[in-house]
């Protein structure tokens, strides 16, 4: 669960893109080599940004198209920058039945973005997981370390509200 | 050999051979989708299913080898059933409106539906409805009728080596297509349309532009004038199910006059043309590398398959001064039509509408480049392929079959055999040497029939050699060499070919791409499915049309000495310079 926040890294680009030739070097005549190269490009980068999926994708020889369809096969890649909070909901079974499925709606329709991607102003991305032991309080939803229990819909407006975009620090940015 | 038994009667086959051929040998019909002979077998679709006797499951018989002693039922209630299950599953998530499809007449999955009297779907799926990919000049992408048979994802991988198009994401959000179901201008399609040609559905098409071509010819204004490709003549009868291999150049002709076209015009013209410049180009080259030690890039490649060009432009942009500079006889005609002929007729060019029919996609692309402009105007407005040629017949009523032979118009109509040849891989290799042998030697070319047996056929990659003697003494620096030559045809060849030459593997003077499988005779615009017997038929039918002709050589052909004398002055000079050849540029690879 870690939390990956663009703003906050001072990290040169350029630099990340060296550095990304080098991990290139060890891992594309591998066999196999283009699943961890992805992963370690997605820890390095955060996410996999069409720039770095091009580059991937001609140190290995292959296709865009082809890279593209081993990224979108696989759930734990993101092509897109993740958000400053990340709100997980449950679809585990409990939470499910309780209720998990209209919570997710919910959000989906406040936040206007679908599961797994990330609000314009880069506030939040929308993620669903299974099942983070809190069932005894179904439906239950993350965001970052914090677990809220219970949650219906009609609630959600209140907690979003507590992280709220700090504005200042969105145009800093 | 095995022995097996198909529906109760014995049967020999070789070893090795999968269920479903062995099963068609014995002359049976199994229906498929995913299958693609020699291509794919991967039992995706499961339409082909049958009963092998000690299976407890029905088998895909495309992905199932024989055995010895294989007892296999092809027709049984149980076995109807299975596969109607799988048609109608397949049906209840299509986007069925076959009516307005473009794939009507050729459908192979409304055939399936049919031959297995599917009356209604019992179940009610989700209809994908997915956004038009309308992003290319040349094709279009209308995910909603996919059925995810993988034909194209195979072809554009292993013939073409492109991969434009792959599975994304998985399970039901699995979707063919470009990288993260974009579009197919984001990535390096070459728009040949292989992956139209073998989709089994209407997923994947031409951008029909046939309506654009019934305005131009309803339009008192404009001179419509006509051109058609080599290849069309030995494929546009298997529209009208005829025979494939049946040559049908006079009723195309009289067809094109009966639709209306103003002049009828053969791209095999250009086509003579195309050798006089590009074999003048490989001289001038071989004299720069040989008498004046310049560093010219040798081997030359042939420019005509635009797919080919885009490939280069894409993938291999530090070797784009080995192409020839000739345009492609398609834009050759084109910017004659506009200027030449457009004087003759007293029309400016804007006034004429030149339509070409093509068997080819990405000659839909060719004609939209900025550079094919040489008249002021775009050279050639609309390209058709073979199968939209087809449908504009029967959507005017004509009776093909039934109509008389004709002959195509002057000035620009007639042609060699050479030309002919052009729709065949390795015909421009030897279009091209009957001319320059011919020039060097003052000697017809030292072959049988003038075939260049070596280059001849669907071999990938094709290679010969030919010694230059007693020259005439204009090319006295070409006496005693031996020009060495290549054919390749599918880019996956052509990459081969590309990469020794890079590498310094291999030492040519002269090479010869097409991007289809088999030259144009197997491009992406003639009717479907081509198979490769199918190849070898429009093949054979284009030698036999060349072999018909007196005139068997481009040097030779009257009209060709006309223009030259008339309007262009010489090979290579000013006019040909401005009119006839082109450049190239680098594409971003994404
Ligand atoms: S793809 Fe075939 S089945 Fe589907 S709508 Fe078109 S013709 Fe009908
Ligand atoms: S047109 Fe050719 S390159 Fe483009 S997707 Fe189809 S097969 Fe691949
Ligand atoms: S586009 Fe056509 S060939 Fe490609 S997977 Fe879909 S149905 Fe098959
Ligand atoms: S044809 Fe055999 S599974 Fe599709």
């Amino acid at each position: 669960m870690t939390k990956v926040c663009g703003c906050e890294s001072h990290v040169d680009e350029q630099q990340l893109f060296l550095e990304l030739e080098k991990v290139l070097d060890e891992y594309k005549n591998k066999e196999g080599g283009l699943i961890p190269a992805l992963q370690i490009a997605q820890g390095m980068f955060g996410h996999l940004s069409q720039a770095v999926l091009q580059r991937i994708s001609q140190a290995f020889d292959k296709s865009y198209s082809e890279v593209a369809g081993v990224v979108s096969f696989y759930s734990f890649f993101s092509t897109q920058p993740r958000g400053k909070h990340v709100i997980r909901v449950c679809l585990g079974t409990a939470c499910y039945v309780r209720g998990g499925k209209q919570v997710l709606e919910a959000l989906k329709k406040e936040l206007n973005v679908d599961v797994g991607s990330t609000t314009g102003d880069r506030n939040f991305t929308l993620e669903v997981a299974r099942c983070f032991g809190a069932c005894g309080l179904a439906p239950a939803i993350m965001i970052d370390e914090d677990v809220h229990q219970r949650v219906k819909p009609t609630k959600i407006r209140a907690i979003l509200s507590q992280y709220a975009a700090d504005t200042a620090e969105v145009e800093k940015a | 050999m095995l022995n097996i038994i198909v529906d109760n009667e014995k049967f020999q086959v070789e070893e090795g051979t999968s269920v479903l051929e062995a099963c068609r040998k014995a002359g049976k019909t199994i229906p498929t989708l995913c299958y693609l002979k020699d291509i794919q077998a991967i039992g995706a679709c499961r339409v082909c299913l049958v009963e092998v006797k000690g299976q407890k499951d029905l088998v895909a018989s495309c992905t199932m080898p024989v055995s010895e002693g294989m007892d296999i039922t092809t027709t049984s209630q149980r076995v109807r059933q299975a596969r109607r299950l799988v048609v109608e599953l397949l049906l209840s998530e299509h986007d069925g409106d076959c009516q307005t499809c473009d794939r009507n007449d050729d459908c192979e999955l409304q055939k399936v539906a049919r031959d297995l009297g599917i009356r209604h779907i019992k179940f009610s799926g989700a209809r994908a409805t997915r956004k038009e990919d309308r992003s290319t000049p040349a094709l279009v992408r209308n995910g909603s009728k996919c059925i995810s048979c993988r034909r194209c994802v195979t072809v554009c991988s292993q013939i073409q080596q492109v991969s434009a198009l792959v599975p994304q994401y998985r399970g039901f959000k699995t979707i063919v297509g470009p990288a993260f179901s974009s579009q197919l201008d984001s990535v390096t399609c070459v728009q040949c349309g292989q992956c139209a040609a073998v989709c089994p559905v209407g997923a994947i098409s031409e951008r029909e532009q046939i309506d654009e071509v019934w305005e131009a010819l309803e339009n008192p204004n404009k001179a419509v004038v006509v051109q058609t490709a080599p290849a069309i003549r030995a494929a546009l009868g298997e529209c009208f199910d005829m025979e494939p291999g049946t040559l049908v150049t006079g009723k195309m002709t009289t067809a094109l006059r009966k639709l209306g076209f103003d002049a009828v015009f053969d791209t095999n013209f250009s086509a003579d043309l195309t050798i006089m410049e590009e074999g003048s180009e490989l001289l001038s080259r071989l004299k720069k590398a040989l008498v004046e030690k310049k560093d010219v890039a040798l081997p030359m490649f042939t420019s005509c398959s635009p797919g080919w060009i885009s490939f280069m432009e894409y993938y291999y942009p530090d070797m784009l001064d080995h192409l020839s500079t000739c345009k492609s006889p398609q834009q050759m005609m084109g910017a004659l039509v506009k200027t030449y002929y457009a004087k003759k007729i007293g029309r400016k060019p804007e006034d004429v509408f030149m339509v070409s029919v093509m068997p080819c996609t990405a000659k839909k692309f060719e004609a939209q480049r900025a550079e094919m402009n040489a008249s002021g105007v775009q050279d050639v407005d609309v390209v058709l392929t073979t199968r939209e040629l087809g449908k504009m017949i029967r959507q005017a009523g004509i009776d093909f079959a039934s109509l008389e032979d004709s002959e195509m118009d002057a000035p620009l109509g007639l042609s060699s055999g050479a030309a002919d040849i052009f729709a065949n891989t390795g015909g421009v290799m030897e279009a091209a040497l009957r001319t320059v042998y011919e020039l060097v030697t003052g000697r017809e070319l030292p072959f049988k029939n003038l075939h260049v047996t070596p280059v001849v056929g669907l071999e990938g990659i094709k290679e010969a050699s030919l010694k230059f003697e007693d020259v005439l003494p204009d090319y006295s620096f070409l006496e005693g060499v031996t020009a060495k030559i290549a054919v390749a045809h599918t880019l996956k060849n052509a990459r081969q070919l590309v990469e020794k030459v890079r590498k310094g593997e291999a030492s040519y003077h002269f090479v010869e791409v097409m991007t289809c499988p088999g030259g144009c005779i197997g491009g992406g615009g003639q009717p479907r499915t081509t198979t490769d017997d199918i190849r070898r038929a429009r093949i054979a039918a284009i030698y036999k049309e060349d072999e018909g002709k007196k005139l068997r050589k481009s040097h030779d052909n009257k009209d060709i000495k006309q223009i030259y004398a008339e309007f262009l002055g010489h090979p290579l000079g000013k006019l040909s310079h401005d009119l006839l050849h082109t450049h190239y540029h680098k594409r971003t690879r994404v």
